[in-house]
C-alpha cells in the first residue's frame, strides 16, 4: 500500500487581493518522483514555499512524514532537503565552507570527507576550495544540488532545478534525480514548467493552473487516457485526407504543413489508417503517433 | 541550534570585507586625532583652558594618555554607531537581498533563533569594535602621551581627577558605551527584519539617532517628557563617569533604559521575522 510522505490539503493562500494559490490538493508517496506542473504564475513556489514554512497559508493543511506542517516544522525539515528557484549561497565563501554551513544547521553533522565526496557526486571536485562568487550558474545548481542531499534527508524538493542549465548539465541533473529514486530509494518532488523533463523523470504529478490543481494521477495513465494525435507525412495529401474523410467520417483530419496531415483517433486505429493509405496507392514518408504530456498538458490548461 | 547558528553567523561576520571597515576606520580615526594632539595638542588645550588661567595655575603634564583618550570616546562615540549599523543592519536584509535567508529558512531551525544568534553575532562584533577603541585609547594612547591627572570640563564647571582614579571610570564608561552600542545594533537588527535590501536599514538606523539626539538636544518643553526615554539621550550617560561625585542613580536609569531598549527591538524583531512570508 502506498505510504503517504506529503498530503496537501486545501491549500489557499492571498497576498493582499491576490489568490496565489486556492484550495490545491495532492499526495506524494514514498518513492514517488512526483512532477508538480504548472505555467509560469499557477502557484507552484507559492505552495512549495508553504510547504517548507517559508510562506504562512491561509487556510489548508500539509502533512509531511505524517505529522502537520504547522506544530512540526523543525522535526520535518530535518529530513527535507531543497532547491527553490535558484540556489543563493553566501558568494564571498567557498563552495565547502557553505556546504559546511548549512551542514551545520541541517540536523545532522557532515564531515570533511562527506563534504569532499558530495562535490565529487555532482562535479565539482576540485572546486571545494573556490569562492562561490566566481561560479557559473550552472555550478550553483550542481552546489544547490549537493546542499540538498549532504544531509541525507528521504524527501527531497526541487523547484524548477535545470533553470539556466546547459543541455548537458539538463540531462546530468535529470540523471541524477533518476539515480536518488532508483539507489537510493529517496522521494522527490520536481516542480518544473519543461513539460518534457516531468514526462521522462515523474511518475506521478499534478497540473496546477491558476492557483487550482486540475488533475492529479499516474503520468502514464494520465497521458494515456487521451486519444493519440496521429501525423502522417504523405504524398499527395490532398486526396489523402479526401480518402480518409470518405471512409472514416469520424475523423477529422487536417492540414498541418507541407505534406503533413493531423488527426485525433484512438491507438488501435493507427494501423487501419496506414494499411487503409498503403492500399489506395498513397506513399507514407513518415508515421508520428504523438501522444505527449505537451498536449495533454494543453488541453487541461486551456479547460 | 541557536550555537550552531550563531557560529555559522560568526563566519559570516569574519569573511564579510565590510566587517573590517569599522575596525580600519576606527584606528585611522583615532590616529588622525593623536596626529592632530602630538602636533598642536598643547593649544587645544590651551583652549580648553584659557577661560581658567586667569584664577588657576595648571602645572605637570596635563595633555596626557588620560586626556586624550577622554577626548577619543568624546569625538567618536557619535560616530561609531554608524560602523557598528554598517554590519548589523545587514544581518537580516542583507540575506534577504542575496537569496540566502530562504536557503537558512528551509533548514530545521527555528525563525526566532535565527534572529537571536543574528543578534549574539551582532553583540560580539560591537563588543569587539568597542574593545578595539579601548585598547586604542587605553593602551597605545597611553604609550605615546604618558598617563597623569584627568581635567574634565562639564556643565558643572572643571574637574580635576587624580591618576590612580581614572582607571576604573573608563572601564564602567566603556561599558556604558558599550550598552548603547548595543542598543544601536539591535535597532538595525530590528529594522533588517522589515526589510529586503541592505541599505535600507543602515540609513533608517542612523536616521532615528539623528532625529532622536536633535529631539534630545532640543529646549522645547514638549519633547521633555519623552526625552528621558530616548536611548540617545543615554548613549552620552558614560560621561557620568567623569563627575565628582559620580551620579550613580542616574547611571543605573540609563543603564535600564538601555536594556530595556535592547529587549524590545529584538522582541520586535523576532515577532515580525517569524510573521515574514518569505517570498525572496
Amino acid at each position: 500500500m502506498d505510504e503517504p510522505i506529503i498530503q496537501v490539503k486545501n491549500l489557499s493562500k492571498k497576498f493582499g487581493t491576490f489568490e496565489a494559490v486556492k484550495d490545491v490538493s495532492f499526495t506524494v508517496n514514498k518513492g514517488d518522483v512526483f512532477g508538480f506542473l504548472g505555467p509560469n504564475g499557477a502557484g507552484k513556489s507559492t505552495t512549495i514555499r508553504c510547504m517548507l514554512s517559508l510562506i504562512a497559508p491561509n487556510s489548508g493543511t500539509i502533512a509531511i512524514f505524517g505529522k502537520n506542517l504547522a506544530n512540526h516544522r523543525t522535526q520535518i525539515l530535518k529530513n527535507i532537503g531543497c532547491i527553490i528557484e535558484k540556489p543563493d549561497f553566501y558568494r564571498y565563501l567557498s563552495a565547502e565552507k557553505n556546504l559546511e554551513m548549512f551542514a551545520r544547521i541541517s540536523g545532522r553533522d557532515s564531515s570533511k570527507k562527506e563534504i569532499q565526496e558530495m562535490l565529487e557526486f555532482v562535479g565539482l571536485d576540485g572546486r571545494g576550495k573556490d569562492k562561490v562568487k566566481g561560479f557559473s550558474h550552472g555550478m550553483k545548481q550542481r552546489l544547490g544540488i549537493a546542499q540538498t542531499l549532504l544531509h541525507k534527508p528521504d524527501l527531497i524538493i526541487l523547484d524548477e532545478p535545470t533553470t539556466g542549465l546547459d543541455p548537458q548539465g539538463i540531462i546530468e541533473v535529470r540523471n541524477l534525480i533518476l539515480r536518488l529514486k532508483t539507489e537510493q530509494q529517496k522521494t522527490v518532488l520536481l516542480s518544473s514548467h519543461q513539460l518534457s523533463e516531468i514526462e521522462i523523470i515523474a511518475n506521478r504529478m499534478v497540473i496546477i493552473n491558476k492557483g487550482k490543481s486540475m488533475i492529479e494521477g499516474s503520468v502514464d495513465a494520465l497521458v494515456n487516457e487521451q486519444d493519440l494525435l496521429l501525423q502522417i507525412n504523405v504524398s499527395d495529401y490532398q486526396n489523402a485526407m479526401q480518402a480518409i474523410e470518405l471512409e472514416f467520417p469520424a475523423l477529422h483530419v487536417k492540414h498541418l504543413h507541407g505534406s503533413i496531415i493531423e488527426m485525433a483517433l484512438e491507438k488501435e486505429m493507427v494501423p487501419t489508417i496506414n494499411y487503409f493509405l498503403v492500399n489506395k496507392g498513397f506513399s507514407i514518408h513518415s508515421l508520428e503517433p504523438k501522444r505527449k504530456l505537451e498536449d495533454f498538458f494543453m488541453k487541461i490548461i486551456q479547460e | 541550534m541557536l550555537v550552531r547558528n550563531t557560529y555559522n553567523e560568526f563566519i559570516k561576520i569574519i569573511a564579510k570585507p565590510r566587517s573590517y571597515i569599522g575596525l580600519g576606520v576606527l584606528t585611522a580615526l583615532i590616529f588622525v586625532i593623536l596626529f592632530a594632539m602630538k602636533a598642536d595638542g598643547t593649544s587645544f588645550v590651551s583652549f580648553v583652558t584659557a577661560s581658567f588661567e586667569q584664577t588657576l595655575s595648571f602645572n605637570g603634564n596635563i595633555l596626557n594618555g588620560n586626556l586624550i583618550a577622554f577626548i577619543i570616546l568624546q569625538m567618536l562615540i557619535v560616530h561609531i554607531p554608524l560602523l557598528v549599523a554598517l554590519v548589523t543592519g545587514d544581518l537580516i536584509s542583507g540575506e534577504a537581498a542575496m537569496g540566502t535567508i530562504r536557503m537558512l529558512a528551509t533548514k530545521p531551525i527555528s525563525r526566532t533563533n535565527i534572529v537571536l544568534s543574528k543578534f549574539i553575532a551582532g553583540a560580539v562584533y560591537t563588543l569587539i569594535l568597542t574593545l578595539w577603541l579601548a585598547f586604542l585609547a587605553l593602551i597605545v594612547v597611553k604609550w605615546m602621551f604618558g598617563t597623569g591627572d584627568l581635567i574634565v570640563l562639564n556643565s558643572s564647571g572643571l574637574i580635576i581627577l587624580q591618576e590612580q582614579d581614572i582607571m576604573w571610570r573608563y572601564l564602567c564608561s566603556f561599558f556604558v558605551a558599550y550598552l548603547a552600542l548595543l542598543t544601536v545594533s539591535s535597532l538595525s537588527i530590528c529594522l533588517s527584519a522589515f526589510a529586503e535590501n541592505s541599505i535600507g536599514p543602515i540609513v533608517s538606523t542612523m536616521g532615528i539617532i539623528i532625529l532622536f539626539t536633535i529631539i534630545g538636544s532640543m529646549d522645547v518643553t514638549v519633547f521633555d517628557s519623552i526625552k528621558k526615554f530616548l536611548f540617545t539621550t543615554h548613549m552620552a550617560s558614560w560621561r557620568s563617569f567623569f563627575e565628582d561625585p559620580v551620579k550613580m542613580k542616574d547611571i543605573w536609569q540609563s543603564i535600564i533604559i538601555l536594556v530595556v531598549h535592547n529587549i524590545v527591538l529584538v522582541a520586535i524583531a523576532i515577532i515580525k521575522f517569524n510573521k515574514k512570508d518569505i517570498t525572496s
